[in-house]
């Protein structure tokens, strides 16, 4: 049978609230407490900020084990949406600081990388990359 | 304007404007004790159609112009307000959105309502009518925001005509120092959101300027230099420094080759695709440089008017050449 797919327009894809998101991964809110209500449906991980700046579409949610100044620059230069460090890594708080004054949320969380990404997964997020 | 936002812009103001920053604060009260004639002048004064009862600062009720006129037409003038009142009114909280308001003013049917803090003290009273120009001052004041941002940095090419126009924005980027790696892409992508530009322009412009600027912080030895400059076509971003140069361009070019040290690695960077990255964002790339001189990296990107995206500013000239 032939594909018909690309004759249906764009999918509608499903969107997370990012506080479920917060409470999905057993996160705290590093940033003010803005955008709560953020719908986000692309998500991606990548400690390679190349990677995420060449693969990640605009308003993605972007995982990443790397917490220095330049996750937040390219969150601000790749137009994402919010960052979760992984592990229980912290950013600096110069960090911290740029992502408020970008409006950036931030959210750490103590579970890896893999289970992570499944948990966020399961919850409904669509990857970004291709 | 396109009717959908700001019909979406309104629905996002009422989640979000708490009451009090619509509410009346003055809050004309009487006492239980007042008596129905005391309350008619009392109306009357301030040309309102209601008010609260407080005793000794606790709310305990409210009374409004039909309880009064109920009264007058039973000649009932000089019982107290308190055997008339409505002993327990609808009340919103201060921090609570206006589109709670909305709620209970449809569901109670009521002309007013009554806010309260936390402490449940009396701190304003609430109207349709207040909602409403609230929620239009909000919009103005956000629609103003707006104008001033964009149309600021338009004026500088209003009254400018010339053959050809353009813009030169240029940003100093300092050797080895990662912490402020990306302050310079991140000024030339609000000048460009200033200016007009597309997102989706404003976007690979970013991407491309900020790994070129972390090319400059990692191998520039003194540093280099990045310069923007546009035009109602398109923009032109160059990137120089004097060293200390490329030995095979070629190579460079490779996706994953890479001379960058293992620090710069741990770092979220260096991994040999930041040129690549760049030059799947511009339109066009070119890479010279001279081993001992420097290097020079120039990328083009067009705007495309097809879709919509121009610098409104720049175009405006008249004098733009067909």
């Amino acid at each position: 049978m032939a594909n018909i797919a690309h004759l249906l327009g764009p999918v509608e894809l499903e969107t997370v609230k990012l506080k479920e998101i917060i409470n999905t991964v057993e996160g705290t809110l590093l940033t003010k407490q803005l955008k709560q209500d953020l719908d986000i449906k692309t998500c991606g991980a990548a400690d390679l900020m190349s990677d995420a700046l060449s693969l990640m579409k605009p308003g993605s949610l972007l995982i990443t084990g790397l917490v220095n100044l330049q996750s937040i620059r390219t969150a601000e230069m790749a137009d994402l949406a919010a960052i979760i460090f992984v592990r229980g890594k912290i950013p600096g708080p110069d960090a911290i600081d740029l992502a408020n004054e970008l409006g950036i949320p931030l959210i750490a969380s103590h579970i890896g990388m893999y289970e992570l990404c499944g948990r966020l997964y399961k919850a409904g997020l669509v990857p970004t990359m291709h | 304007m396109p009717e959908v936002p700001q019909f979406t812009k309104i629905q996002e103001l009422i989640y979000e404007l708490p009451i009090e920053r619509v509410m009346k604060k003055n809050v004309i009260t009487v006492s239980p004790e007042t008596s129905i004639l005391e309350l008619k002048e009392t109306l009357r004064i301030n040309r309102i159609s209601g008010a609260p009862v407080l005793d000794n600062g606790r709310l305990v009720g409210i009374i409004s112009i039909e309880d009064l006129l109920k009264a007058l037409l039973e000649g009932d003038l000089h019982s107290p307000v308190r055997k008339r009142m409505t002993t327990h009114p609808i009340t919103v909280l201060e921090k609570e959105s206006v589109v709670e308001a909305v709620k209970k003013f449809s569901q109670h049917k009521v002309g007013r309502l009554l806010v309260v803090n936390e402490q449940g003290d009396l701190v304003g009273i609430l109207t349709g009518g207040d909602i409403t120009r609230g929620l239009l001052e909000a919009i103005s004041l956000d629609y103003h925001a707006e104008e001033v941002r964009r149309y600021r940095a338009s004026h500088i090419f209003e009254d400018i005509v010339s053959d050809q126009t353009s813009l030169l924005l240029k940003y100093k980027v300092q050797a080895h120092d990662f912490k402020s790696g990306g302050t310079a892409s991140s000024k030339l992508k609000r000048a460009l959101e200033r200016l007009g530009c597309a997102p989706d322009t404003v976007r690979r412009v970013a991407i491309s300027a900020y790994e070129a600027e972390m090319n400059l912080i990692i191998h520039a030895d003194q540093g280099g230099e990045v310069i923007a400059e546009l035009r109602p076509e398109r923009i032109r971003l160059t990137f120089v420094d004097r060293g200390p140069g490329i030995p095979d361009v070629e190579k460079a070019l490779s996706p994953g080759f890479s001379t960058a040290p293992n620090w710069i690695r741990e770092l979220g960077f260096g991994a040999g695709m930041g040129l690549n990255n760049i030059k799947r964002c511009a339109d066009s790339m070119k890479l010279e440089s001279k081993v001992g001189h420097g290097t020079r990296l120039e990328i083009i990107i067009y705007l495309r008017p097809e879709l919509g995206e121009e610098f409104n500013p720049l175009k405006r000239n008249p004098q733009e050449s067909s």
